[in-house]
């Protein structure tokens, strides 16, 4: 190597010293980040989270340029988009399914964390800050939803607001503050609008959070264990490669969704322009909702229908403290390993409930599923860790005491 | 794992042959992510119901002697003015060879009778007045843009001002004696 | 692998619970066609649509809008630029305003869209003895089963059952498909109602097959480019992933993992 240094180098290295941005992300998601070396495909849920995010930005932005927020509008300009506009079909249904999939891939990265324990010490803020993505997102996606002003959009719109209704004393008030008027109208449009438009970029500001709360520990690995320097490699190229094959099998199956079963994820009603004065005979929200819906109209009363629906979602913020085993990895945990394909079974089930008329058999399951899921969280996962006697942990990632599941 | 036996490889061979797979992966990658920017970017292009409304078609019947009609066209005001004999005589007597953009007034028009211009002013988009009875018509007798000064003349043509150009003459067929077809 | 299998079954299991529950509660099963614009290569059948068009407008049209298609969109069935130019000024549109202020009619041009049969739903309601026809333009995609239920719907009037014959209401006919069995709509179609230019026999099987992938087209207009671009993307994708699969392959040989 020659030590003169080209002209550009030099450029580099002066705009470097000033911003050393490339150097910062580098540190991120680059050479200079060690990963251990036993993460295995579950942890490419991250970075695709990633990806559809992106993916979801620069379609959003394109379709607000032709979407018209106003009742008599928007239904007609959504189909405008999916006629008239230059590849707006395609805007659209990227949209539409990326929503799906964004769930699809966030729930799948959410599981893979309670499998292996990465809420755990010292990881509790990233898991924190991976809820608050989470809750950011149901929040987009359903005031999303609500947008092309469909019957679905509508009435679900409707349903939802009305939860907040259940509070005492000022839930009315509160509604009516949601709305800007006195039912689901055109300005309860304008501001779902805004704030749909608003909410994914403090998604981006989260996520940033998330990656730098990811830094301060490190990743977590499939053993649970803390690695040694030496069985860590840097991010780069290790694991970009890695996740550009992720990347590559995702799309795979997102454009085998988008241009062959574009609507398969959606609600038919929603292709019926919302009439105030109909209901649709049966109302059910996206399928990424369906689990908490379930629960949702699992009790009979309101107000705690509410609460339990809320609550199945705040309880994730103590699961760190709930979880006492100081065992992370599942694979060490013979019982817990039991319970966590339970609840994972369990909501599952719920999902399905979801998407049933509340009565007979579904009412049942959707009863014994919410009842499991606070059973799972609040009594099984501290008992558990205590009586539960964990496996022998190996002492290093390279030198595993168990023999290594097949990958 | 199967991975062991190919490490027994000569490094050289097995980092070209990395190399290559790097370039082309990264290769593909790019072209696809450039190839899928057209679609995105061509999204913000005038939409098919825009295109299919960029002609209009409009009747001159009313309009008489000395008076002017405004047309909307594509977003943007066609100006069309009726004009008398004695304006068209006007237009054509002055040396056309000495004006800012030079241009016979023969060649603006394809009715003598009809100047039909785009009403957009060549300086910084304003619309100019003079179509109206109560408005200004500027130092030349055409039109005159309010918001820097610019004078047009009775063929549309820029005479004094910072407008660098005459008043646009869109594409137009006359259909008929009194029917014009814009764009 | 295990994560792709995992994937797979969180799709199958989450995505398509909604849908296999809404199956579910459909009585009635709805007869396969066989469409020209099924499957990952499906085009539409031109020659068909312009068959469909023909009886939308001969049928149809006298009570159901088609508010989303223009006449500029019949292009894409095959028309000429100047066929849809003579179609749409067989049409009258009301424009505001004239010089008074009044609205007067003028024939429709090609970016005109196709006027709505009734002014306002109230009109529509009055003259349907207090049914709504609903506009048609998303029709399969506003109803389970897409095109298959069109057809069905539209060929499947039948005397009603003994035990229904009680429960039918005035002015009500009697549907094999329609939920409920009630629809306010009369059996519309006959054998040989029409005369379909291209010389087909237009039996009312037929005009249900030709109409309904008619509406299906204006429901999807961009089905076509949609699948074709979609195998030129997936083509793309999949050696961009062989390459990557095996580029992750070579870096990660020197890791002992």
């Amino acid at each position: 190597m020659s030590t003169e240094k080209g002209w550009g180098m030099r450029a580099f290295d002066w705009f470097e010293e000033r911003l050393p941005i490339v150097s910062f992300i580098d540190h991120s998601v680059g050479s200079k980040y060690p990963a251990p070396k036993n993460l295995n495909y579950f942890w490419n849920f991250g970075s695709l989270a990633g990806l559809v995010l992106v993916i979801m930005i620069i379609t959003g932005i394109l379709l607000a340029m032709s979407y018209t927020p106003h009742v008599d509008h928007a239904f007609q300009s959504v189909e405008r988009i999916m006629r008239d506009v230059n590849s707006g079909w395609l805007l659209r249904y990227m949209h539409a399914n990326g929503a799906s999939f964004f769930f699809i891939v966030v729930y799948i990265h959410i599981f893979r964390g309670k499998y292996y324990g990465s809420y755990k010490s010292p990881r509790e803020v990233l898991w924190w800050l991976g809820i608050i993505i989470m809750l950011l997102m149901m929040a987009t996606a359903f005031m999303g939803y609500v947008l092309p002003w469909g019957q679905m959009s509508f009435w679900g719109a409707t349903v939802i607001t009305n939860l907040f209704s259940a509070i005492p004393l000022i839930g009315d008030e509160i509604v009516t503050l949601l709305w800007g008027g006195f039912s689901v109208d055109n300005p309860t449009l304008n501001r779902f609008f805004a704030l749909h438009y608003l909410l994914p970029f403090v998604l981006v500001g989260v996520v940033v959070l998330h990656i730098w709360a990811l830094h301060i520990p490190g990743s977590n690995n499939p053993a649970g264990i803390d690695p040694a320097p030496q069985d860590k490699i840097p991010f780069h190229p290790y694991y970009t490669a890695k996740d550009m094959f992720g990347v590559g099998v995702f799309l795979l199956a997102y454009f085998t969704v988008v241009f062959w079963f574009p609507n398969a994820m959606g609600h038919t009603d929603n292709y019926i322009p919302a009439n105030p004065l109909s209901t649709p005979a049966h109302i059910v929200p996206e399928w990424y909702f369906l689990p908490f819906y379930a629960i949702l109209r699992s009790i009979d009363d309101k107000l705690t229908g509410v609460i339990l629906m809320f609550g199945s979602i705040l309880i994730l913020f103590v699961l760190p403290w709930l979880d006492t085993s100081r065992v992370r990895s599942a694979t060490f945990r013979p019982i817990y390993k039991v319970l966590f394909w339970i609840f994972l079974i369990d909501c599952v089930v719920l999902t399905w409930c979801g998407a049933q008329l509340p009565e007979g058999l579904p009412l049942i399951l959707s009863r014994v599923g919410t009842f499991w899921y606070f059973f799972h969280f609040l009594v099984l996962l501290p008992v558990v860790g205590w009586i539960e006697t964990p496996k022998p942990l190996p002492t290093s990632i390279s030198t595993p005491v168990v023999p290594k599941p097949a990958e | 794992m199967a991975d062991t036996a190919e490490n027994q490889v000569v490094p050289t061979e097995d980092e070209s042959r990395r190399d290559f797979l790097l370039h082309a992966t990264v290769a593909t990658g790019a072209v696809g992510v450039a190839v899928s920017m057209w679609p995105l970017i061509n999204s913000m292009n005038p939409a098919a119901d825009t295109l299919a409304l960029s002609s209009v078609e409009a009747s001159l019947a009313g309009l008489e002697e000395g008076q002017a009609i405004t047309i909307s066209w594509r977003g943007k005001p066609v100006f069309v003015r009726y004009r008398t004999a004695a304006e068209i005589e006007e237009a054509r007597s002055e040396r056309w060879q000495d004006m800012p953009d030079p241009q016979p007034d023969e060649e603006r028009v394809q009715n003598d009778k009809y100047l039909i211009v785009i009403g957009v002013c060549t300086h910084l988009g304003c619309i100019p007045l003079g179509q109206k009875t109560t408005e200004t018509r500027g130092d030349y007798g055409g039109y005159f843009c309010p918001c820097h000064g610019s004078h047009y003349d009775l063929s549309a043509r820029i005479r004094r001002g910072p407008a660098p150009t005459n008043l646009e003459v869109p594409e137009y067929t006359f259909l008929s004696e009194t029917n014009i077809r814009i764009g | 692998m295990r994560i792709v299998l995992f994937a797979a079954a969180a799709i199958t299991l989450l995505g398509f619970a909604p849908a296999t529950t809404q199956a579910a509660g459909d009585a009635v099963v709805l007869e396969q066609q066989e469409w020209s614009f099924d499957g990952p290569f499906g085009r539409f059948d031109r020659q068909q649509l312009q068959r469909g068009f023909q009886v939308y407008r001969e049928i149809c049209s006298s009570c159901h809008g088609l508010d989303y298609i223009a006449f500029r969109n019949l292009e894409a069935i095959g028309y000429s630029e100047d066929q849809t130019k003579v179609l749409a000024s067989e049409y009258t549109i009301e424009e505001c305003c004239d010089d008074q202020g009044d609205i007067f009619d003028r024939p429709a041009i090609p970016a005109d869209y196709i006027p709505n049969p009734y002014p306002n739903e109230q009109f529509a309601r009055a003259s349907n003895n207090g049914a709504l026809p609903p506009d048609l333009s998303l029709m399969t995609k506003a109803r389970h089963g897409g095109p298959d239920y069109m057809y069905g719907l539209i060929i499947g009037y039948e005397d009603p059952p003994a035990e229904m014959e009680a429960e039918m209401m005035d002015g009500m006919y009697y549907n094999t498909v329609f939920e409920g069995n009630q629809i306010a709509m009369a059996q519309q179609l006959f054998d040989e109602l029409i005369e379909y230019s291209d010389g087909t026999l237009a039996t009312s099987e037929q005009m249900a097959l030709d109409v309904s992938a008619f509406l299906h087209w204006a429901a999807e207009p961009k089905l076509e480019i949609r699948k074709q671009t979609g195998v030129r993307v997936l083509l793309f994708t999949f050696i961009f992933t062989v390459l990557a699969y095996f580029l992750k392959r070579r870096i990660w040989a020197d890791v002992e993992h």
